[in-house]
This record gives structure tokens, C-alpha cells and sequence, in this order.
């Protein structure tokens, strides 16, 4: 290997700190030697390729990174989880981690029915599970996150279990002052017929440059039915990457829906597999993006077979110089007669420097098949502002209610009351609303 | 559905209507491509300093490119290097007009229902004709001179209007653009130019027919289309390749240049072999095809009925750089047994108020593939910049597939851009309906295969139009789905 670049400078650095994780007693010696190579192989992505065409991930994230080891754990957490509004107010399983590492005492799931467990703890057929969906081929980042997790966890929710209140899934994240780097890495299973809600939130205890490379990986089978959501509300120096992976068994359902708020730097890979028929996956996202804020979402629905449906809708505000990138994948195999898939993509751009880029994409390979996809892009409609200034609202607020109502398509798809509540008001005072 | 499937069986079985080839003496280049061939392209037709010079250029910048490997299309390698670049029918001397013109080569010609006898002409329609690498004559030059209206072939316009030629060749595609772009400016033998000057409205539609006739050759012609100041050409482009069994090389460059107020309206009818049903030979149509309305207030207006090729890779595009310029583009294309088709367009807004328009059909039966690649990027300063993008997909079977890539690149907060594709197939209740009627399977998915083409036909001029409808059918003939 040469060591022409900043680029492969790291990636050695990187290995040779990571060695010792591939000794024998292991148990994900072979998922981290196979991560090594593929990273080895491919290197952190450049402009030229074209799933990271609108996103300079190496220049923006990968340059910045000057530590791939966890950073300290924090102190206080227990006082700081006390004193969290949001995760009172959800009243569910909470689950902790403290920089990436899992905190069993400060998690509360006590009296849950479904287990979690962090990686030191399966036995060999359930690590072997782990980074089986979301494979290290697929992302350099996810082989990134393969080759540096020292730990996760792997949430069972075993058949038949509906678990009413939601599972709360909270990465407090504390770093120094320059480049660390928090790799936390989710493994979910749900058993047959099981019900479950996910919340994922991020909560920064300071503001100094951060990079998390999250992997989630999701294994839905028959018939059962998650909502899945993700909060990315940080600050404005976090850099974010995330790859969720997701395999749906027969008669199964699974919702995501993703609020990216801010972030200097955020790109979210969101992968369907849609394996059986039957299956409905919906995924739902809402950019709303000020400052020099850059988020890109790219997202895959993967029809296998026949007698499925997958929706899809993400909608954006973009001002001051922040860019939105958008692509969304559809692919229809051969086999998947009689799909539903639809996906949209609607943008309103707010200022002259922000930057929109979008490619909605459809793959169809089965002729009876009900596919369409549609993006716009534009501002405020002229008529609907003129409307409600007619009848005495003022510029502004006729404005902010106009974004609000735009955004709320999405919002609605989050069931959870308290939890729509909290985003409802974060997103209201974003799009200038008072009270 | 298996009677479905039966009749798409039929229907995607049809032979190619223009598979025959002629004998004909020819002039050919030795096989392979080098510095020399080029300079043997070059010295053969007699070509000032200037533009071998800008020939070579181009080869050591394409000598640099590798083959783009993007595009949604899979095809062995096309060895250039056991190609033939040049290709000509031998005549004896230059002929002056068209009736000169030696009558083996017009037999051609008569037999493609291409009739080049000025006086037989009904509908005003002027023509270069194009065989394998050079244009064997243009029809109503005279006419068409008085008015100032220059069409000729780019050989005879190099060496009669050197200004003109230089001053816009590679003007809207550079030499160097990309690989097959660069590969035409290298080797390019001969074309189309076509000069509308200020404030004239073309009375007659310009049209190049080409054709390759010759085994082995690659055909690299290029066009070049100048539309001064208020003027107006309407620009009709028909292609057919006889039947072989090895895949042909066609890497055309076409560019249009509309100043101020004017209009350019392109259309082509491409109808190249594309194959045999086991997806043996056809052509490979790698084409680069751009417009630029520099001034403001001018149009472009490309659109394509895209039937043959075993593989396409073509994106007409327009720059609208002027304001208030107006780009459009209108497609159908379709591909059966194993033809695949990368096509789409570009519209770049520059200017302040451009609109574009974009509406492809595709159409795709057999083992086919079809993709829709297409960008719509709106510049900074392009306030007010409005398109419209539709794309719709028609599958007839379950072995062919259809794409959609649609890139959209917004910089301007006053744009406003909007894009919709759906997927579809033609319902058993629709045949059902005109069966009923009276109306054969057949019959009836020509219908409504023309309907769902209306859109884009009703841009051709009518007498494409006619021959477009005719080519839908019998492309599609025997695939009722």
C-alpha cells in the first residue's frame, strides 16, 4: 500500500490501532478482518463516485477525524439522564449509551419482556447475525464502524410481544476538544408477530467536533410491525453518518421516520429489503437545514417479491448557504409483480445560496407494477401567502405557518404522542413560529 | 396473461425492414485507428491546416479517456482498433448537383423511400444524404441559397465557408468533451451544415439521411446547425444500417447554435438495425448531441422517436444560456428482444426566465432494458428558471425493465422545478375494451402505444410524424400486452 495520501495515512493509522481486535478469542474477528480489507480495497469515498457525488464525505468528515478510539466515558450521566425533559416525557425503556458503550445501570429496562444485550454477552449464532444485513461491501462507513466497535447492542424482542410504550434509545455523546469519534453500533431483532416503537435520539453534552458512525441493522419478521424513529437534532459542528439496514419478513411492517434539524454534516443511508410479500415499509424524512448545514439522505427500497408496498416521502426546507441531497433508489425485481412503490420528494428552497440536489430513481424489472416517484422543488406558493395576509396575518407568521404545514406532512406519521409533541414544538420554533 | 405474453411474443418478433446492404466501389481507410489515420481522413478530404490541427488535438486529449462505463448498458468492448474509419462510395468526379450524383447510390435511396429527385418532391423537405463516412448530395441547394440559407455537407462547408466552420465548430461540444466526442472530432469524415441568416424563416425542413452500408466501418459524422438572429430551421435526422451480424460503431456529434430570437427545432427518427432477436449485431449508437441558445429569447427544441440501435447512449441537451431561452425535449423511445436504451437529456439554466420542458416516453418489451437519464441543473443566476420534467415508462412483458435516473441540481431559490415518472403497463381491460370493438390485440396495442406516444409525436413534423407512427407499430408489431 502507498501511503501517497492524508487519506491512506489514516486508514493505517486506523488498522494498525485496531490490531488487536483480530486476535481468535474474538467472536467478530472475521466481520472485522473482511471490514479491513474492503476499506483497504475501496477507501473513504471521493467525489467521483456517484453515490457520494454531492458530498465531499472525506474533505468534510474524514479529514476532521483525528481519533478513531472511544473517548472517555462521562461521570454525571445519571444526573443528566434525570434531568432530560424529553426522555421523561417519552416514559419508556430507556436504553443508554454512554459514548457509544451500553450502560445497563442507568438503562431502564428492569422489568422489560424483551432483552438487550451488549455484543460481549451473545453467543456465537447471534454475533454471527451481526453484520449480516448491513453488510461492510456496502458503505465504506459501515466497514469503518465494523472494523472500530469494540462493543453494541442487540435488542431481542422475542415473538408475540408488543411492547406498548416505546424503546428509547439515547447516545450521549461527550468528546474533547478536536476529532473524536463515537461508533455505536445496533443490532435489532423482532420476533414474529411482535410490535414495537423505537425512538433514537442523540443528546451532545458539549459542542466540539464529533463525528458519529452509527450502523443500525434491523431484522423484522413475519408479521411484525415497527415504527421506527430517529431524531438527528445536534449541534453545529456534529458530523453524522448513518447506515441503517433493514431485511422485512412476510406480512411485516416497518416505519421509519427521520428528522435531520441540524448538523454541520449529516448523510443517512436507509436501506429496505423488502424479502417477502406482503410487506409494507414506509420511510418518512424532514430536512430542515440554515447555517452551512449539509445533509444527505440516500435511500433504498429493494422489492424482491411480489404483493408489497413501500412509501416514501421526504420533504425539505433549505436556507441560508445549507445544501439538501437527495436520492432515493427503487428497485422492482422481476419477480415482484404487482409492487406499490412510491416515493416523493418535495423542497422549498428559502434563500439564493442553498444548494438542492435530488435524483428520485426507479429500477423496474416487473411489468405489473403500480411505481411512480415525483420531485419538486420551488418556494412558497405566492396565492396561499397572499391568502392568509388577506384575512390579517402578519408576513411572517402567515410564512412560518406555511412551512409548518409543510413539514407537518411528515411529523404526522410519528404516532407517538409525546414524542410528536417534542418534535411538533422543536419544528415550529425552527420555522420562526411563536408559542 | 399467457395469451398476453403470446401475442408480445408476436408482436416483439417483427424483422427489420432495412436489413439489406448494396455493393458498391468504395474508398476506404486501412482498419485501426492512429495519429496517421487521421491525418489520412484529414488529407483525403483535403482539409485546411486548422482543422487537423484541432483532429489531432482532440486524439491526444481522447488517447487520454477511458470509455465511460456510467451509463445503465451492458456491451462487449468495441475494439476500435479493427475498425474501419472512413468509408466512402467511389465517384468519379465531384458531382455538382444531385442529379450528378452517381444513380447506383440514389437506388439506395429510392429503395429506403427516400426519394432525392427535386422535381418528384411534393412537401419541401431538403436533403443531405449521408452513406457509410461521406454526404453524397443535398437536394434544393439552390433554393435554398438564394434565400442565404447555406446546407451542404461539412466537407464541402470547410472549404467554402472556412469563418463559418471554425467559428462554431466545437463551439457547444468541445473536442474534448467527452470519450466518444472526442473520438468524433478525431476521426469525424463528413455531416451535415446547415447556416440560417439573420431574420430568415427556412421555408423547407433540412433533413440528413444517414446510412451505413459498408461492413466494419464505424460512421462518425458530425452536425452542425447555426441559427442567426431571428431566424428559424426546422431539422429532420433519419438513420438505418443494413443487417449484420457484428455490432457497428455510430458516434455522431450534433450542435446547434441559436442566437438571438432564434428557433431550432431537431427531430430525428432513429432507426438503426438494432439487432437480431437472439440480441446478435446492431449498432451502437454512442451520440453526443447539444444546443446552446446563446442569445435571449431563443429555443431549442429537440425530439427523438428512438426505435433501433442495439444499444443507445444519447442525451440531447440544451444550454439555455440567454434569457427567457427555452429548451425542450420530447422523446419516445422504445426497445425490444435485447436492446438497450440509455437516453434522456440536459437542460442547463444559465439565463434569467429559461424554461425547459421535458417529456420521455419509454416503451419496453422483450428482454429489453430502457433507462431515463436525465439532469435538470439550475445555475445561481438563473432566477425564475421553470421545467417541467415528465417520464413515463410502458413495459409490455415481464422480461424487460425500465429505468429512471433523473438528476436535479437547484442553486436558485426561485426555481421551480417539478418531476414526475410513473410505471405502467397496458391493461388486459384496454385490449379487452377494443377487442369488443372489433379491434385486433394488435391493432389495438398500436393504438394505444400511439397514444401514449401522442404527446411526443404531435411535436414532429408531418411527415415524420406519419413515418414515426408506422415505425411504433411495426417495432412493436406482434407485442399486444
Amino acid at each position: 500500500m502507498t501511503l501517497s495520501t492524508k487519506k491512506d495515512h489514516k486508514l493505517v493509522e486506523l488498522f494498525l490501532s485496531k490490531q488487536a481486535d483480530l486476535n481468535d478469542s474474538n467472536p467478530f474477528k472475521d466481520l472485522k478482518t473482511v471490514a479491513k480489507s474492503s476499506l483497504n480495497d475501496t477507501g473513504f469515498p471521493t467525489l467521483k463516485e456517484e453515490e457520494y457525488k454531492y458530498t465531499n464525505i472525506t474533505k468534510r468528515v474524514i479529514d476532521k477525524v483525528e481519533n478513531y478510539s472511544s473517548p472517555q466515558s462521562i461521570d454525571n450521566l445519571a444526573e443528566i439522564i434525570k434531568n432530560n425533559q424529553l426522555i421523561n416525557s417519552l416514559d419508556g425503556y430507556t436504553l443508554v449509551r454512554n459514548n457509544g458503550l451500553f450502560d445497563p445501570e442507568l438503562s431502564n429496562i428492569k422489568d422489560a419482556a424483551f432483552s438487550v444485550k451488549p455484543f460481549s454477552e451473545l453467543d456465537k449464532s447471534q454475533a454471527s447475525e451481526i453484520g449480516s444485513i448491513e453488510t461492510v461491501d456496502k458503505d465504506a462507513f459501515t466497514a469503518l464502524n465494523s472494523i472500530c466497535f469494540e462493543s453494541g447492542i442487540r435488542v431481542d424482542i422475542p415473538e408475540g410481544l408488543i411492547i406498548e410504550q416505546p424503546i428509547v434509545l439515547v447516545d450521549f455523546v461527550n468528546t474533547d476538544a478536536t476529532g473524536q469519534c463515537v461508533q455505536p453500533r445496533t443490532f435489532y431483532h423482532a420476533g414474529k408477530n411482535s410490535q414495537a416503537t423505537v425512538i433514537e435520539i442523540t443528546v451532545y453534552l458539549n459542542e466540539s467536533t464529533v463525528f458519529l458512525n452509527e450502523v443500525a441493522e434491523w431484522n423484522v419478521e413475519d408479521n411484525a410491525h415497527i415504527r421506527h424513529y430517529k431524531l438527528q437534532d445536534g449541534h453545529k459542528s456534529e458530523l453524522g453518518v448513518s447506515n441503517t439496514g433493514t431485511e422485512i419478513a412476510r406480512d411485516a411492517t416497518f416505519t421509519s421516520v427521520l428528522l435531520s434539524l441540524s448538523g454541520e454534516m449529516l448523510r443517512n443511508n436507509l436501506s429496505l429489503n423488502i424479502n417477502a410479500s406482503n410487506c409494507v415499509g414506509n420511510m418518512y424524512g424532514l430536512y430542515l437545514l440554515n447555517g452551512k448545514t449539509h445533509v444527505d439522505n440516500h435511500t433504498n427500497v429493494d422489492h424482491k417479491m411480489p404483493h408489497s408496498e413501500s412509501n416514501e416521502l421526504y420533504k425539505g426546507i433549505l436556507t441560508d448557504q445549507s445544501r439538501g441531497v437527495f436520492n432515493g433508489k427503487i428497485f422492482v425485481r422481476q419477480d415482484a409483480q404487482k409492487t406499490n412503490a412510491f416515493q416523493q420528494n418535495n423542497n422549498i428552497l428559502l434563500s439564493e445560496d442553498a444548494i438542492l440536489n435530488t435524483k428520485p430513481q426507479l429500477e423496474i424489472w416487473a411489468d405489473d407494477v403500480k411505481c411512480s416517484h415525483g420531485c419538486t422543488t420551488g418556494q412558497l406558493d405566492e396565492e396561499a401567502l397572499f391568502y392568509l395576509r388577506a384575512r390579517g396575518i402578519g408576513k411572517k407568521s402567515a410564512k412560518s405557518l406555511l412551512l409548518y404545514a409543510f413539514a407537518g406532512e411528515v411529523l404526522n406519521h410519528i404516532t407517538n404522542e409525546s414524542f410528536k409533541n417534542y418534535c411538533e414544538k422543536i419544528v415550529h420554533e425552527r420555522l420562526g413560529g411563536s408559542n | 396473461m399467457s395469451k398476453d405474453n403470446e401475442i408480445l411474443e408476436e408482436l416483439t418478433s417483427k424483422e427489420y425492414e432495412h436489413g439489406w446492404s448494396v455493393d458498391y466501389e468504395t474508398d476506404e481507410a486501412p482498419i485501426g485507428l492512429n495519429e496517421n489515420i487521421i491525418r489520412w481522413i484529414s488529407s483525403k478530404k483535403e482539409e485546411p491546416k486548422w482543422l487537423l490541427d484541432w483532429r489531432l488535438k482532440a486524439f491526444e486529449q481522447w488517447s487520454k479517456m477511458e470509455e465511460p462505463t456510467w451509463a445503465n448498458v451492458q456491451y462487449p468492448k468495441v475494439d476500435l482498433q479493427s475498425l474501419r474509419f472512413y468509408s466512402a462510395p467511389k465517384q468519379k468526379s465531384k458531382p455538382k448537383s444531385i442529379s450528378d450524383v452517381d444513380p447506383e447510390l440514389l437506388k439506395i435511396y429510392e429503395r429506403l423511400g427516400i426519394s432525392l429527385n427535386e422535381q418528384k418532391r411534393l412537401q419541401g423537405v431538403a436533403v443531405d444524404v449521408v452513406l457509410d463516412s461521406v454526404s453524397v448530395g443535398t437536394t434544393f441547394k439552390e433554393t435554398l441559397s438564394k434565400l442565404g440559407v447555406i446546407f451542404c455537407s461539412f466537407s464541402e462547408a470547410v472549404k467554402e465557408h472556412p469563418e463559418l466552420v471554425k467559428k462554431y465548430l466545437g463551439s457547444v461540444v468541445p473536442a474534448t468533451d467527452n470519450y466518444y466526442a472526442a473520438l468524433n472530432a478525431a476521426v469525424f469524415s463528413d455531416g451535415s451544415f446547415c447556416y440560417i441568416p439573420k431574420g430568415v424563416r427556412c421555408p423547407m425542413e433540412l433533413s440528413t439521411y444517414f446510412r451505413i452500408n459498408a461492413a466494419n466501418t464505424g460512421q462518425f459524422e458530425r452536425t452542425l446547425i447555426v441559427a442567426e438572429d431571428q431566424s428559424y430551421v426546422s431539422y429532420l435526422e433519419g438513420c438505418t444500417a443494413p443487417q449484420r451480424d457484428e455490432n457497428q460503431l455510430h458516434a455522431a456529434v450534433v450542435e446547434i447554435y441559436a442566437a438571438e430570437n432564434a428557433e431550432v427545432k431537431y427531430s430525428t427518427v432513429q432507426n438503426w438495425y438494432p439487432g437480431d432477436k437472439n440480441g446478435k449485431g446492431g449498432i451502437y449508437n454512442f451520440v453526443t448531441k447539444r444546443g446552446i441558445c446563446a442569445g435571449d429569447n431563443s429555443k431549442i427544441s429537440w425530439t427523438q422517436v428512438e426505435t433501433g440501435s442495439a444499444v443507445t447512449w444519447k442525451y440531447p441537451s440544451c444550454i439555455l444560456k440567454g434569457n427567457n431561452s427555452i429548451g425542450e425535449f420530447y422523446s419516445v423511445a422504445v426497445t425490444n428482444n435485447f436492446q438497450q436504451a440509455d437516453t434522456g437529456t440536459k437542460m442547463i439554466h444559465i439565463g434569467k426566465n429559461t424554461r425547459s420542458r421535458i417529456v420521455s416516453k419509454g416503451i419496453s418489451a422483450g428482454k429489453s432494458q430502457n433507462s431515463y437519464r436525465g439532469q435538470v441543473q439550475v445555475m445561481k443566476r438563473a432566477s425564475n428558471a421553470r421545467n417541467f420534467s415528465q417520464c413515463d415508462s410502458l413495459l409490455m412483458g415481464d422480461k424487460c425493465g425500465a429505468h429512471t435516473f433523473p438528476y436535479i441540481d437547484i442553486q436558485n431559490s426561485s426555481a421551480k422545478v417539478e418531476h414526475e415518472a410513473t410505471t405502467s403497463k397496458i391493461g388486459e381491460d384496454q385490449i379487452f375494451y377494443c377487442n369488443q370493438r372489433g379491434i385486433s390485440s394488435e391493432d389495438a396495442v398500436a393504438l394505444i402505444v400511439n397514444g401514449y406516444a401522442k404527446e411526443v409525436l404531435n411535436q414532429l413534423p408531418m411527415e415524420f410524424a406519419v413515418e414515426a407512427q408506422k415505425l411504433l407499430a411495426l417495432t412493436l408489431e406482434g407485442s399486444v400486452g
